[in-house]
């Protein structure tokens, strides 16, 4: 789960990481008056939405003055960006943060995340603050600074002094530095995180250190512990169908393609979107309806794929292990039924009792076609969707 | 011979006395499985009765060092809720069992981070969590794969994923071809086991006679086995790598499948797999094709063909 910058900020300077001085905006009005309690004259404008990417996009802006909050503000407002993260559509600002300027000397880049390779927490540091550190990674992965560590234990000073020293800051800032990171890391374990990332962190004029943007996401596993942060969800930040589904207990993720997919089990699912595109379809999700695929569920993922219009037709595909697929082909038909099939469909079935399943769904008087492998059914599915393209094309 | 379980290996069930825990012990002894004792807390000294040969009662335990000390369990399987899950698995490492294979899915990743702290230096080894289990197909069955589609033979399968280890499996066993043991490392990001633990038990067991390495995005575990294959392995390899198509920075269901920070593509994997010699099937309904090919290669797949194909 993602949240917000200035959610994110107001964590930090709760465990006592500095951040300048601000407040949040959903009206220019508003951001006029958060201006006024800043002591600076320069005041910076930041769109709020959960991608990265914002300052490219021209997602923030730097008021000289404050007169300059108020038309800085009604242009971010309603704004549609469009950042590497955001995918096409983009999205809308709805918040501001106004923040008071700051007199930066240098950048830094530090983050905690979880290591898979040593199975523990790292933390990660870069002198080229500002960037983004996927760039550092690639270009010059000398640059970036690692330390990992004891969970027993936790991040030892030496462990942040030899991020500093090594870093290169100055001197008399180190014992901050240290202090800094190691808050970072109470940060990330006090609250679940997946990332912690503070990009930039800043030395100002007076050597202080600042966190200037900040992005904290948390492990979805650990939420159900975390009542607090689960409190900052913006839902309108979130894909309304991946929403639906979650309440299903149904793993969504739209994607731009317009094959929807239904598959038990997430490999399977993956594999099924690889399949279609290896036929020359494009998938328009990945949809994991779990190990046990009940008739509600294959219903509500009905539902989910169909309120997409970009979906020409679907392509289910089910191992029926513990879950018969004489079950599993009652409950596709009832649900066709339901939500009404207005686009072609083809299953395919395979485990326990697949002919009984196949029978079920040849008799059901459905157009549903079925078919024998995961190849036949990709291979019929694309077949289908460009067919009907094709006459959609001619139809206009 | 196989790997991790046959039918000697004597098995504990943590939530027994829980639905799931219930269901896939019932689906265990009618296998064949040898499930000796279950274990919840609090509910030591009753029994829970199965469905099996006529009725079959497992004793319960309140602890998994008594049950291990009434039954000499040498296996336990977990299925108790996510918030519990790494108590759980902490306990049987203390305990001294000395195969753990975790089932739950869900478990918070920090809490991973805590029990493999906890497990490093223990003679325990962890399967999972998040995964479907093992499976020495005709001698123990230990998850919630579905037995039936297994074959007993020569091929060791190890996959990140459960119902893509199902596919791979039914392709194999339509073929005629059979199984040594299927292993599903699990979906989670920080796990007990990861490739190259298995690959070096496949490696080592005169049963297997070729490995079927089932990957997906994220993480670089596929890259680390492939070079260990291209160093130790002396048996022929074939892989899959799922997720191909999926998009950068999203989460796809398992939660250890993501792109991110341009690492862990599914390109990137198959490269490194193809530079390391090992045949990737281009789509996952090619499992078995690849596999038989690289079988008939080696002069292999006589031998492996332990079954009878089923046909249509």
């Amino acid at each position: 789960m993602n949240i917000h910058e200035h959610q994110a900020k107001a964590i930090l300077a709760s465990y006592g990481i500095a951040t300048p001085r601000g407040g949040v905006a959903y009206t220019p009005e508003e951001a006029v008056a958060v201006a006024h309690t800043l002591h600076t004259e320069v005041v910076v404008v930041k769109a709020q939405i959960h991608a990265g990417g914002r300052g490219k996009a021209g997602g923030v802006k730097l008021a000289k003055s404050r007169a300059d909050v108020l038309p800085y503000a009604s242009e971010l407002l309603g704004k549609v960006l469009i950042t590497h993260q955001t995918g096409s559509d983009g999205k809308q600002v709805q918040r501001l943060l106004i923040e008071e300027g700051c007199d930066i000397v240098k950048e830094y880049y530090v983050a905690v995340v979880v290591d898979r390779g040593s199975g523990r927490v790292v933390v990660m540091a870069s002198s080229e603050g500002g960037m983004d550190i996927e760039e550092v990674a690639e270009r010059t992965p000398e640059r970036i600074v690692r330390e990992t560590v004891d969970p027993v234990i936790g991040l030892m000073p030496f462990q942040a002094r030899n991020i500093a020293f090594a870093l290169g800051i100055p001197k008399q800032t180190v014992g901050a530095f240290v202090a800094l990171v190691q808050k970072l890391y109470t940060v990330f374990i006090s609250c679940d995180c997946a990332i912690a990332e503070i990009n930039p962190l800043v030395l100002t004029g007076t050597n202080e250190w600042i966190a200037l943007d900040a992005k904290l996401s948390f492990d979805a596993n650990a939420l159900v512990r975390q009542p607090e942060i689960v409190a900052l969800r913006d839902l309108s930040e979130e894909d309304a169908r991946e929403i639906q589904a979650s309440a299903f207990d149904l793993s969504y993720i739209a994607l731009d393609g317009n094959i929807g997919c239904m598959v038990n089990g997430a490999g399977l699912a993956m594999a099924t979107m690889d399949i279609i595109s290896h036929y020359g379809g494009r998938p328009a999700n990945f949809l994991d309806v779990g190990g046990g695929a009940t008739t509600q569920k294959v219903t509500e993922a009905f539902k989910i794929i169909l309120s997409d219009a970009s979906v020409k037709g679907i392509f289910v595909n089910i191992f029926g292990g513990i879950m018969r697929c004489d079950v599993i082909a009652d409950g596709i038909i009832a649900a066709a039924r339901e939500v009404g099939l207005d686009r072609p469909l083809v299953v395919r079935l395979e485990g326990t009792n697949v002919q009984q399943g196949k029978q079920l769904l040849a008799q059901s008087s459905l157009a549903i076609h079925t078919a024998d492998s995961m190849a036949d059914g990709a291979q019929k599915i694309v077949a289908l969707v460009s067919c009907a393209s094709a006459e959609g094309g001619t139809a206009q | 011979m196989s790997i991790l379980v046959d039918q000697h290996t004597r098995v504990i069930t943590q939530g027994i006395t829980g639905a799931t825990g219930k269901f896939h012990t019932e689906g265990a002894l009618a296998y064949g499985t040898k499930i000796v004792a279950g274990c919840t807390p609090g509910k030591g000294g009753t029994s829970v009765t199965f469905d099996v040969d006529g009725g079959k009662q497992i004793p319960v335990f309140d602890t998994v060092r008594e049950a291990k000390k009434a039954t000499d369990a040498n296996a336990t399987v977990i299925y108790v809720p996510p918030l519990f899950a790494a108590d759980a698995i902490m306990e049987a490492t203390d305990a001294g069992i000395p195969l753990i294979v975790c089932i739950t899915e869900g478990i918070p990743v920090l809490d991973m981070v805590k029990v493999k702290r906890y497990m490093h230096g223990s003679s325990s080894r962890l399967i999972g969590p998040n995964c479907p289990g093992v499976i020495t197909p005709g001698q123990c069955k230990i998850g919630i794969m579905p037995g039936y589609i297994h074959t007993p033979g020569h091929i060791g399968i190890v996959s990140r994923s459960g119902t893509l280890t199902y596919e791979a499996v039914h392709q194999c066993t339509t073929r005629g071809i059979g199984q040594s043991t299927a292993v599903g490392i699990g979906g989670d990001p920080v796990k007990g086991s990861e490739f190259i633990d298995i690959l070096s038990l496949f490696n080592e067991d005169p049963q297997t006679l070729a490995v079927m390495l089932l990957g997906e995005i994220g993480g670089t575990a596929e890259e680390e086995a492939a070079e260990w294959i291209a160093a130790h392995m002396n048996k022929p390899v074939i892989g899959f790598i799922g997720g191909q198509t999926a998009p950068p920075g999203r989460r796809m269901g398992h939660a250890g499948a993501i792109v991110s920070g341009g690492k862990g593509t599914a390109a990137e994997k198959i490269q490194t797999l193809n530079r390391c010699g090992i045949r990737v099937a281009p789509t996952p309904s090619d499992l078995g094709s690849t596999l038989a090919a690289v079988l008939t290669e080696h002069g292999l797949l006589e031998r492996c063909m332990t079954a009878v194909p089923i046909t249509a």
